[in-house]
Formats: C-alpha cells, sequence, structure tokens
C-alpha cells in the first residue's frame, strides 16, 4: 500500500507515531526546551547558594565554628567591619525544637486522620474530609500567625499550658525540665504546635495517597484468615506504608523548619536558648524576618549567614529522608512511593 | 475627640499598603531619585519666583522609618491639598532601610530613628562628595505599658534603675521592694512580671535601650543599645507595637515598651517616669514636646544628638526622627519640593501631628531645623 506513503500525509494512519517532517523540527527545540528549564532551575540554586554564601563570608570567616555553637548574638553597628558577636545557635535550636515538637504532634494525627478518611469513612464523609484537609494546607501562614497570636494562644494554647506546667512541670525529669514554668505564652510550644496544625494536611494528604495504595489482594487474604479490621490496618496496610509515610514526613518537616511568619509571631523572640518547651525562643527564619528590615550592612551579612545554615540544614532533612526511604524500601521490598 | 483622633489614624493605617504598592509602581517607573546635575527632565515645572506660595510640580521619593509613617501619610495628604502636583511618595521600611537607601541614593530623602555613626557620615561623605544634613521634623517617646488588673485606674511610676532591673529580669515580681518604694500608695500584688520588647529591629528599640543605657551603668554594660540588642533570658518579643501590646495584654504582669502615639491609640495603661530632676511625670503630647525644648541650647552644630538627662517637666524617653538629606547634588526641582514640604511640615504640620499624639518642633528647634532644610543643595 503505497498511499500511506505520500510525503503530503501529515500523520500516518498506520503508525501515527511515526516521525514526520514538522515533528522532526519540533523536537531539538522541544529538548532545547526542557534542558534550558532543567538548567536554570539548577543554576538558580546555584546562584542562591553562592551569593548568599559570599554575603555571609565575612560573619563566617570572622566567628568560624563558634557562629554554629555560639549562644551570644550580639550585633554591631558596622557597614564594612564584623563588629559584633554572632552565635547563632539559639536559633538553630529553637528552629530544631519547635520544628520536632511539630512533627511529634502532627505525625499521629495525621496517620489517625489519614486512615480514617481511607480505611473506615464512609465516601460521602471521605470525600469532602480529604478536601477539607487539603484546603488547610491552602492557608497563608500570617493567617495562622494571627490566628494563633490573638485567638488560639490565649484562649486554647495558654490554659493547655498552665495545665502541663501544673501537672508535668511539677514532676520528674525530664518532665519538670521541658515544661518548667512560668507559662509566658508565646514560646517553643506555642509555635510547635501552630507548626503542627500548618504541617498537618501535608502529611495527611501524602499519608492518605500511600494507604489507597496499599495492596487490595493483601487486605482482602488478611481478612479472609480471619483478621480484625485493627489487625488489617496495622499488618498490611501500616506495614506497607512506612516508606510512604517517612517521605510524608519530611516533606512536613522541610515546611516547619522553614516556617517563617507564624513562628515569627509564636516563638516568642528571646535569643537565649530555653530549655524548657513554654520558654520563649527563636528560630532562624524568623529572626531573618524580624531583623532584616533594621539591621545595619554587617548584622544582614550576619542573617545571610543564618540563611545558609538553615539552607544546610534543611538539605541535610532532605538527604537522610532521601535515605531512610531508600533503606526501608529494600528492606520491606516495596516499592511504594 | 477621642474618636476624631481614632479615626483619622485608622484611615492612614489602611492608606499605609495602598500608597505602598503606589510606591513601587514609582519607583519601577523611574528613577527620579539619582543626582540630577544632568538636564531637568521635568521641562513643564511652573518657574518659581520664591516664596511661600509657589505652584510646585514634581517627584518626591523618601523611605525609612516606620514610626512617624501614620505622621507622614497625613502630612502627605494635607500637603497634596495645598500643592496638588506635588507627589511625595513615602517607603516605610525601618530606620535601617531608609538609611541603607539614603546612602545608596536610590530616594531622595531618608528618615530615621537613629542618627548616622561617624563611619556612615563620612561614607555619606565618599558616596556623594558633599555633607549629609540630620534634619529633625517630630518627636516621639516610648512608653512602659502594663496589664496589671489589680492597679487598674492609679499611676504607677518607674524609674530609669527600676525599669532596666525588669527588662534585665533582675526585678521578677510586681511587689519587688524597689516597685513599692516608688510606689507608696498601690498595693502591688505578688504576680510574676513579664517583660516582652520588640522582636523586629526598631527605632523604639533604640530610643528605649539608649535612654537606659545613659541613666543605668550595669545596662549599659550588659545590654547597650541599639535598634536590637541582646535581651536577658525569660523576656518575650513582639513583632512591632502590635507585638509587644498583644504580648502585655494577654499576661497578666505584662510590662512592655511601646511607642506613645500606639499606647494612646489602643488606651493602654503607662507608666509615669522619674526625670532627671526626680519629677514623676506621665507622658503627654507636652511633656514629650518639652523634652527637647529642654536640651535645645546642648545640641550639636550638625543635629545628631540623643534627648538625655532630661528634667523639670519633661518627659524623659524621647527620641527624635530625623528626615536625611544631601547638601549637593540634586536637581533645582527636588531641591524646591524638598525645601518646600519639610519647611512647611515642621511648620504648619504640628497640628496635624499633636492630632497624631506625635510631639511637633516647639520654639528654638524649629529654627535649629529650619537652618538644616536651609542647607539641602547649598553645596551644589
Amino acid at each position: 500500500m503505497t498511499v500511506v506513503d505520500t510525503p503530503t500525509s501529515e500523520r500516518d494512519p498506520v503508525n501515527p507515531f511515526k516521525s514526520t517532517e514538522r515533528g522532526g523540527k519540533v523536537d531539538p527545540i522541544f529538548r532545547w526546551v526542557l534542558r534550558s528549564s532543567g538548567v536554570l532551575v539548577l543554576a538558580i540554586l546555584a546562584l542562591m547558594v553562592l551569593r548568599t554564601t559570599w554575603a555571609a563570608w565575612p560573619v563566617f570567616a570572622s566567628e568560624g565554628l563558634d557562629f554554629f555553637t555560639g549562644t551570644l548574638w550580639s550585633v554591631g553597628p558596622s557597614r564594612s567591619e564584623v563588629t559584633g558577636t554572632y552565635g547563632a545557635w539559639p536559633f538553630i535550636y529553637g528552629t530544631l525544637v519547635s520544628s520536632a515538637l511539630a512533627i511529634i504532634i502532627a505525625l499521629p494525627l495525621a496517620i489517625c486522620t489519614a486512615l480514617y478518611l481511607t480505611q473506615l469513612a464512609p465516601p460521602r464523609i471521605a470525600r469532602p474530609g480529604s478536601y477539607l484537609v487539603e484546603m488547610l494546607a491552602s492557608v497563608p501562614s500570617i493567617i495562622f500567625g494571627l490566628w494563633g497570636l490573638l485567638w488560639f494562644l490565649p484562649n486554647v494554647l495558654r490554659p493547655v499550658m498552665n495545665f502541663l506546667e501544673d501537672t508535668l512541670g511539677q514532676s520528674f525529669p525530664p518532665f519538670s525540665i521541658l515544661f518548667e514554668g512560668p507559662v509566658f505564652g508565646v514560646s517553643y510550644f506555642a509555635a510547635g504546635v501552630v507548626l503542627a496544625i500548618m504541617i498537618l494536611p501535608i502529611i495527611t494528604a501524602i499519608c492518605r495517597e500511600v494507604f489507597m495504595l496499599a495492596p487490595e489482594g493483601e487486605k482482602q487474604a488478611a481478612y479472609g484468615l480471619g483478621a480484625t479490621r485493627w489487625e488489617v490496618i496495622r499488618k498490611v496496610v501500616l506495614a506497607r506504608s512506612v516508606p510512604g509515610v517517612v517521605g510524608g514526613t519530611m516533606l512536613g518537616l522541610g515546611r516547619a523548619l522553614g516556617e517563617t511568619v507564624a513562628v515569627a509571631m509564636l516563638i516568642g523572640a528571646s535569643q537565649r536558648v530555653g530549655t524548657s518547651l513554654l520558654f520563649p525562643g527563636d528560630s532562624m527564619a524568623a529572626v531573618i524576618f524580624n531583623t532584616f528590615a533594621d539591621g545595619a550592612p554587617e548584622a544582614i551579612w550576619a542573617l545571610f549567614a543564618i540563611g545558609v545554615t538553615l539552607f544546610f540544614i534543611t538539605m541535610i532533612v532532605n538527604i537522610l529522608a532521601r535515605l531512610l526511604v531508600w533503606r526501608i524500601g529494600r528492606i520491606t521490598g516495596d516499592a511504594t512511593v | 475627640m477621642t474618636t476624631t483622633v481614632t479615626r483619622t489614624r485608622r484611615r492612614a493605617r489602611w492608606a499605609a499598603p495602598l500608597l505602598a504598592v503606589g510606591l513601587i509602581a514609582a519607583a519601577c517607573g523611574g528613577d527620579d531619585a539619582g543626582n540630577g546635575n544632568g538636564d531637568d527632565e521635568n521641562g513643564s515645572s511652573t518657574p518659581t519666583v520664591g516664596g511661600e506660595t509657589q505652584d510646585l510640580s514634581g517627584t518626591l521619593l523618601g523611605a525609612g522609618a516606620t514610626f512617624p509613617t501614620p505622621l507622614f501619610l497625613e502630612w502627605l495628604g494635607a500637603y497634596q491639598e495645598i500643592e496638588p502636583e506635588v507627589d511625595i511618595n513615602y517607603q516605610s521600611v525601618g530606620s535601617g532601610g531608609g538609611i541603607e537607601q539614603f546612602l545608596s541614593e536610590t530616594v531622595d530623602f531618608g528618615s530615621t530613628e537613629r542618627y548616622l555613626t561617624d563611619e556612615e557620615v563620612e561614607e555619606a561623605e565618599e558616596i556623594r562628595g558633599c555633607a549629609s544634613i540630620h534634619i529633625p521634623v517630630v518627636f516621639g517617646s516610648v512608653t512602659v505599658a502594663y496589664n496589671l488588673p489589680q492597679i487598674e485606674g492609679e499611676e504607677l511610676v518607674l524609674d530609669a534603675e527600676t525599669t532596666a532591673a525588669i527588662f534585665a529580669r533582675d526585678i521578677t515580681n510586681w511587689n519587688d521592694p524597689a516597685i513599692a518604694a516608688l510606689n507608696p500608695d498601690l498595693d502591688l500584688p505578688d504576680v510574676d512580671m513579664i517583660p516582652v520588647h520588640r522582636s523586629d529591629g526598631s527605632g523604639t528599640t533604640y530610643i528605649f535601650t539608649r535612654y537606659l543605657s545613659d541613666e543605668v551603668e550595669s545596662w549599659d554594660d550588659e545590654y547597650g543599645f541599639g535598634s536590637e540588642i541582646n535581651w536577658a533570658a525569660g523576656t518575650v518579643g513582639g513583632a512591632g507595637n502590635e507585638g509587644v501590646t498583644a504580648g502585655v495584654q494577654q499576661n497578666p504582669g505584662g510590662i512592655g515598651y511601646v511607642s506613645f502615639a500606639y499606647a494612646v491609640e489602643n488606651d493602654i495603661p503607662v507608666a509615669s517616669q522619674i526625670n532627671a530632676d526626680g519629677n514623676a511625670v506621665a507622658p503627654t503630647v507636652e511633656t514629650v514636646a518639652a523634652a527637647p525644648a529642654a536640651i535645645v541650647d546642648e545640641l550639636p552644630e550638625d543635629l545628631r544628638f540623643d534627648i538625655l538627662n532630661v528634667g523639670a517637666d519633661a518627659f524623659p524617653i524621647v527620641g527624635t526622627n530625623w528626615v536625611l538629606a544631601w547638601e549637593c547634588g540634586y536637581d533645582e526641582n527636588t531641591e524646591e519640593l524638598l525645601k518646600a514640604f519639610w519647611t512647611w511640615a515642621v511648620t504648619e504640620g504640628a497640628p496635624i501631628a499633636e492630632d497624631l499624639v506625635y510631639a511637633p518642633l516647639t520654639g528654638p528647634v524649629i529654627d535649629l531645623a529650619l537652618e538644616q532644610i536651609d542647607k539641602i543643595n547649598s553645596q551644589n
């Protein structure tokens, strides 16, 4: 059949994917667009890292490792040299503590919510429920901050914190240290709880996806062997989903580490390390946000240095997450997510 | 009376973001701010013949402190009615940002609550080849607000020593003998104090800590002064006057420093402070304005000064807002506009400032400011 070979025909009716003249021209352009997009993203990332590190260099050079371990943050007024003392440990500590707290609170809640939505809830609840959870993710963080500071903190968190201080705070270590009074209101705890609410939808959404992927055959088999619903969830759904849940948690952690406005409003902006969760502290993103506008040039270099540090901490968290997911994936022999 | 004040302020606050948007557009549209030694693009500007009521036209761009923003907005609005062709944009980016933009010559004037350091003055001289000018345009005070329902409606008196001890966490309870000694008539309860400070770098913090550093040696040694300092453990930060107020009002026993105008607007109780003569003075527009007037004879020629150690009936924690300008490098039209607007602001603008609870310049301070304004572009 020679009809199909006419050069004027754009599309081959037998093999629609056969290369056409136009396709042959577009292909290189298409490849070029994709490649440059990929390169552009990497270039922007590299530029950001280089530029911030370059801007932060005077502070790194003058403080050395003390920048990461020092606890005194005292800014100088200079425009040309480093005259202040810059120890960023209180901020690093605050970021880690508030994020850890957020994960500790959000993870169990997210798993339970996702289990309910995928395994228990009837469809007429499950679908709107999932939408609602995802809607929570689209609330801007400034709203979380304002709501947290002006309503949630005085009306909900403060009674909770007073209670924790009265009970656990009066008990024995480590609780007596973690919940030592007085209750200030804004604190690591307040920031952590609001962060937990903010990352809850991310972790829930991913857990939900992962749980839905649990192999139906295995579930049915387990039921067939007489397993209860709880046993099926524990031994099939959860066991199969560990890598995915870890991945989702790390995404949430990534957001918690970098969250700025809400944390800045709730963590207390005290440049001190407090062992009690009820003490006010400060986080890396928050201190940059708070003091950038009014800083002298040397203070701004120091804030850039915090930015670089935050970037590397986030990167380390991401790498650890990858390794963890990969490792668990090999153990359980599962390819989920 | 109070309601009108509140209403104007509220309007001003709403206007701020709108103005900022306009500003960005203006800033992107074209850089009118550069040193316009070259040709004057604005050929249509009406020739000026001296005197006060000429028809000016053109654009001014300024940036700096957030503290006077509500006042500047009102001033700009009122001035627009007098000179409809004059378009003045003010970016409220903070004192540090104002100094930075001034020194990088992206604005016609800067605004700041801390005067330029010697290093900055020298750098400014190198940048433009002529001196920078500090023009005081308004004064504001920082007051100690507190939340102690037990003494509601009564006057609380504090002195510098006690205030410093509270913020250094040496005094942690309201029934401390040091506070009781200053307030013999008050029945102070056994309540923990929770000091609240600004978490953002701020001129308010500068004014407050400058006062404490000057009055209390141990404060100066340990904490010093600046737009942000390393606060004692056990104090809480709040972002902006709003954040500090929230911190104070949500914590029974809370105590924090806020700009006086903000405290009045929100009806927060503030402490009277003991000044250099040992008088307990409550902050009012008059007692705040009295502070700079009291030291007018001691002011340095370049008007880079702190208002410290004032006595008589002056409130002691007072700071200045300066407008920064250059002695050279403006084109003629910009020079005219700068001189005309700031002359108007420090003289005719006083009632507007008082309405908003800022302390305007008074008597001899006005003359000093006008002298500074006259120096604008004088070395061109």
